[in-house]
């Protein structure tokens, strides 16, 4: 017997769309291992020419920051304003450097 | 011609990105790990220039808007190491050949940051300099550096303005202010334009790099690019430009200027700058200093894997 979807391994799936841009995540799988997961994520996720490239990984294998600690994880970035260009203000002619 | 050779140069025509699993002759991988790897010791390297001055800034925003630049320098450094590792090489080997002198980075960091005014040229200068040669390099045919200079260029947009924000302070501020704003200009204006190497003629990898696609525009053009654009920033400050013979050529549509000196360029990369053996000698004193760190993680690292085995037995 084989065994239930559920119980195998759960895949993220990455399509690179077109030659020098970055993959981007675009959905998970269930597979039995890496090979069996990059051949269901080309029948799933793309069908229609959406990539030229996939990766697959074990979703276990990602270690993802939580939502909900947002305020607190990023909070020592949120009072550095000068880090962007626009808050240094410059004369007209000059501004578009 | 390999078929392997012949697809490569397909896509260097077509304008598509070669990415770290294709084949690719073994010269560009050497090309582009050389300029790579160059280009992440210069953000490295040129983080101490600036950082010479963090603890004496003239006031807590100069002092929070530099240690930003500079934490910045280093992660563009990791970004460029991480894009270099792809092609095979470690961080290690870099960090060996930039040790040791078979690296280089931009000669721009062993001229010595003298004054507050140092710094907000370099803000300006060098990074605006970096900032033509890197928007050129956004196009650049291997993917993991392209989408590198990408990132890298949206974050620096906010060093070349708060390099002039800080010129311009000083610029319209006291006359002893004025006077150090200008002998910044004087000092730094040349070696910035250094930053886009020898005369096309005289430049050893340009041609192949070209041909590659590694290099989208030539060390002349970019160079012209920045000087163009540095003419009316000069005015704004009301400093006096540094190139005397600085003309505007209608015909060519672009600045006629001075020819730099090209013994100097040379020997500073030679290693005969005012500060390479400091720069050097700093990156090896740090890098030895932090062995501890390394170390100390390294030990946790294994004592968190022992306990880990343990509960699970």
């Amino acid at each position: 017997m084989t065994k239930p979807t559920e119980k195998l391994e759960l895949f993220e799936v990455f399509v690179r769309s077109k030659r020098g841009l970055d993959h981007k995540h675009v959905g998970s799988l269930h597979a039995e291992d890496h090979a069996q997961a990059l051949e269901y994520a080309r029948d799933c996720y793309t069908r229609r020419s959406e990539g030229v490239s996939l990766w697959v990984v074990k979703s276990s294998d990602i270690c993802a920051s939580q939502e909900d600690d947002a305020d607190c994880f990023y909070d020592p970035n949120d009072d550095k304003p000068y880090r962007h260009a626009t808050y240094y203000v410059l004369p007209d002619p000059v501004n578009n450097m | 011609m390999t078929p392997e050779e012949q697809n490569f140069l397909r896509k260097i025509e077509a304008e598509e990105k070669i990415e770290p699993k294709d084949w690719m002759p073994a010269d560009y991988r050497k090309n582009l790990i050389r300029q790579i790897s160059q280009h992440a010791h210069s953000e490295v390297i040129g983080m101490q220039p600036e950082g010479n001055w963090i603890t004496r800034a003239p006031s807590l925003r100069r002092k929070a808007v530099l240690l930003s630049k500079v934490q910045d320098e280093a992660g563009h450094g990791l970004y460029l190491y991480s894009a270099a590792e792809t092609l095979g090489i470690s961080r290690s080997e870099m960090i060996e050949q930039l040790q040791t002198g078979k690296a280089k980075y931009s000669s721009i960091f062993n001229y010595p940051t003298l004054t507050w005014a140092d710094v907000a040229a370099i803000g300006w200068l060098v990074d605006g300099a970096a900032i033509v040669n890197q928007v050129s390099l956004q196009r650049t045919s291997y993917g993991p550096y392209a989408r590198g200079m990408i990132r890298i260029c949206k974050e620096e947009s906010f060093h070349q303005r708060q390099g002039y924000e800080a010129m311009l302070a000083l610029a319209k501020g006291s006359p002893e202010q004025k006077a150090m704003a200008q002998d910044a200009l004087n000092r730094f204006y040349w070696p910035a334009l250094m930053m886009f190497g020898p005369h096309d003629s005289a430049s050893a990898h340009s041609q192949k790099s070209m041909e590659w696609k590694i290099k989208r525009e030539t060390n002349d053009d970019l160079r012209q690019k920045f000087i163009d654009q540095t003419v009316q920033q000069i005015e704004v400050l009301g400093l006096d430009h540094p190139d005397a013979n600085l003309k505007w050529n209608e015909e060519r549509g672009h600045y006629d200027s001075s020819d730099l000196n090209w013994d100097e360029f040379w020997s500073v990369i030679n290693g005969n700058g005012h500060c390479n053996r400091q720069r050097i000698e700093h990156h090896v004193a740090a890098h030895e200093e932090g062995e501890w760190v390394r170390d100390a993680m390294a030990a946790y690292n294994e004592k968190k894997r022992a306990k880990q085995a343990q509960n699970a037995a």
